[in-house]
């Protein structure tokens, strides 16, 4: 077995109050590869870690709107190419009656745009990630509330990094390892 | 360093949510729970060997849905002539339990996308559950459709696929529209559901203590870990999906409305029919969920989560949409008095007074009055009489579609064609079969996944406030 690499340092916390506070204080330190995780969505968290932004809505739009131009596209190519027929004395490209499968192809288009860029930016799905390999992580995503800091910090050292973390309150902190 | 003590929960009853709406937010989970103890109620309805009482209805969905198999296979080996349909009646029980499934499958996405843009935080306690619900009765729908072109294998000409025959779809056909609508309907439900399920699915795998379950929960958790970064990105991403799950459930059954009001036959053609429609869809939608939701809070002990209080607002959402279908009924028949057109008149008074006025009766019983009753606070807080006004919502909402597809039919302009419409016992099997189906898939949603959903639940406590009053105080600030 390959020596073990060190991820980070993992400081659990007791409820979503401790955790803003220390979120807070680890941005005020200047940290800058480090996350936070809880059970649920903390509300005002990203205040906390200092982000605010999300790309998601710009891919989603890009794709809804591919998407109805190319549903639309399609019947019109239909209607006057690939298969003209005059029904009820209409002209061929009768765009009125192609814009219920228009709006339906583009909110599919956009559902599936906003999940994949979700888990794409997320960099999801993944297999394994270090911070499984703690015990008490599993918590994570019942009742307790961390914040990791990676070792691939510029400000992260192992015996300082650990005071800091003791001293925000942290019920425990552990090493752990890649 | 000082260790903050632990917060103490305020243990809230039904009380405390029905007293006082104006002063103070209900609280949406009672019985002071703390976060464990909300995953453990909901995991452990999973982790925990199945009860007799699953079994015996899991038997029951199974035995019925071998009902719908014997049926469709019938019916697919002799085609549509095992049914009742007869001229002038060509239309008959598969779209009318067509769009009985369908409606029944708007209110899941009501509860999770509607609500959730309104802020509605009790959603959370029911979204799971009348999610998964919708998702079963679109399947349950387009069985339907599929099954009713007789010769299944050329299902797919309702595709826009390139063929040796040259020819493509007729896109300017409200059926066509319907096709995509509740298709695509299906899938982004499918996406909205699985999206939600994401984290839940993180805490099975970290509560499993087998390898399968940590492999299955594992592998569609995706690695979910609850990063605050991703949460962000999340919320993000069910922002959008709920926004844009709004016109979407709003349009299905416009579009769904369409294969009736687009034709010119009097009684369907009519503009009233798209809000209508969509109304008498989130109207049964709900009558669904209630008839699900009053039991299965009791089977599997969720009446902490499942409250009262979620009851009555679901009570509250059938009296106004049942209002909304009483009002519609009533508009109709003053158009067609208004118009002045003497064949819609007629469709009308047909319907009320004509060969299927028991049709019309049982559906404004149970349609028109028996929602009314929620008016009264006993009865949208006690939840024997809701379920039983639940299971008459769901029959009012079948005969709805039934009188409005073969009254028309049966008696349309030309009186010598006119006949009487009667179904045959291959009819009967696939209503009753398709039943199955829904049972069926609904009991192996509450065997295998979180019926509620736990991460959305925590986040709606007041514990789950950053800036709640109960940190600070233990805190000492």
């Amino acid at each position: 077995m390959a020596t073990r690499r060190l991820y980070g340092l993992l400081a659990e916390f007791d409820n979503p109050a401790e955790l803003y506070h220390a979120c807070e204080q680890v941005r005020d330190a200047g940290y800058r590869d480090w996350d936070s995780f809880s059970p649920f969505p903390v509300h005002g968290i990203e205040k906390a870690m200092g982000f605010s932004w999300s790309f998601i809505p710009w891919v989603a739009a890009a794709f809804g709107f591919t998407g109805a131009a190319g549903g639309f596209a399609l019947q019109a190519w239909v209607a006057t190419t690939a298969y003209p027929l005059v029904i009820s004395a209409k002209p061929l490209l009768s765009w009125q009656a192609f814009i219920p499968v228009t709006f339906e192809v583009g909110i599919l288009s956009t559902a599936i745009g906003t999940l994949l860029s979700m888990l794409i930016f997320n960099g999801l799905p993944r297999l394994h990630h270090p911070l499984f390999g703690s015990e008490r992580f599993e918590k994570a995503s019942d009742d307790k509330f961390f914040v990791a800091i990676e070792a691939k910090d510029g400000k992260f050292e192992l015996e300082g990094t650990r005071a800091f973390l003791e001293g925000l309150g942290a019920a425990h902190v552990e090493v752990v390892e890649d | 360093m000082t260790t903050t003590t632990a917060h103490v929960p305020k243990v809230y009853t039904d009380a405390d949510q029905l007293s006082d709406p104006v002063h103070h937010r209900a609280p949406l989970v009672l019985g002071g729970l703390s976060f464990a103890d909300v995953t453990n109620k909901v995991a452990s309805v999973v982790e925990k060997p199945v009860s007799r009482t699953w079994w015996l209805f899991f038997l029951f969905s199974l035995s019925l849905l071998s009902i719908y198999g014997i049926s469709v296979a019938w019916l697919v080996w002799n085609g549509t002539g095992v049914w009742g349909l007869t001229n002038p009646v060509y239309w008959g029980w598969a779209i009318v339990n067509f769009v009985f499934w369908v409606g029944i499958g708007h209110a899941g996405t009501l509860i999770s996308a509607i609500l959730f843009l309104f802020r509605q935080k009790w959603r959370t306690g029911i979204n799971r559950a009348a999610e998964a619900m919708t998702l079963f009765a679109v399947a349950c729908a387009l069985s339907f459709p599929t099954i009713h072109v007789g010769r299944i294998w050329l299902l797919y000409y309702v595709a826009p696929l390139p063929n040796q025959m040259n020819i493509w779809p007729n896109f300017r056909s409200p059926l066509l529209w319907d096709v995509f609508a509740v298709s695509i309907y299906g899938s982004v439900s499918l996406l909205f559901w699985y999206t939600g399920l994401i984290p839940d699915l993180a805490t099975m795998r970290d509560r499993a203590r087998t390898k399968w379950r940590r492999l299955l929960y594992g592998g569609f958790a995706l690695g979910w870990r609850g990063s605050s970064r991703h949460w962000h990105n999340y919320e993000v991403a069910y922002l959008i999906l709920a926004g844009i799950s709004t016109p979407l459930v709003l349009s299905v059954h416009t579009i769904v409305s369409f294969d009736f009001a687009v034709s010119q036959l009097p009684g369907w053609h009519t503009t009233i029919f798209p809000p209508y429609f969509v109304a008498g869809a989130v109207f049964s939608g709900f009558g669904m969920v209630v008839t699900l939701m009053v039991p299965s809070r009791l089977i599997f002990d969720l009446k902490e989560l499942i409250t009262i209080r979620h009851l009555e607002n679901m009570c509250k959402i059938i009296l106004l949409t049942g209002s909304m279908v009483g009002y519609a009924y009533a508009m109709e028949f003053f158009i067609a008095w208004y118009g002045q057109n003497p064949y819609e008149s007629f469709a009308f008074v047909n319907r009320a007074f004509g060969q299927y006025a028991w049709a019309y009766w049982i559906m404004i019983s149970c349609n028109v009055i028996s929602p009314q009753l929620f008016w009264f606070k006993k009865v949208r807080t006690t939840p024997w009489i809701m379920w039983i006004i639940s299971i008459f919502v769901n029959i009012g909402m079948w005969f709805e579609r039934f009188v409005i597809t073969v009254t028309s039919l049966a008696n349309d302009f030309l009186p010598s064609s006119w006949d009487y419409y009667s179904p045959t016992m291959w009819d009967v099997g696939c209503l009753i079969g398709s039943f199955g189906l829904f049972f069926t898939l609904y009991s192996l949603f509450v065997r295998f996944l979180p019926q509620v959903a736990i991460a959305e639940v925590k986040a709606v406590m007041e514990e789950a406030d950053p800036h709640f009053e109960g940190y600070s105080a233990a805190e000492g600030h």
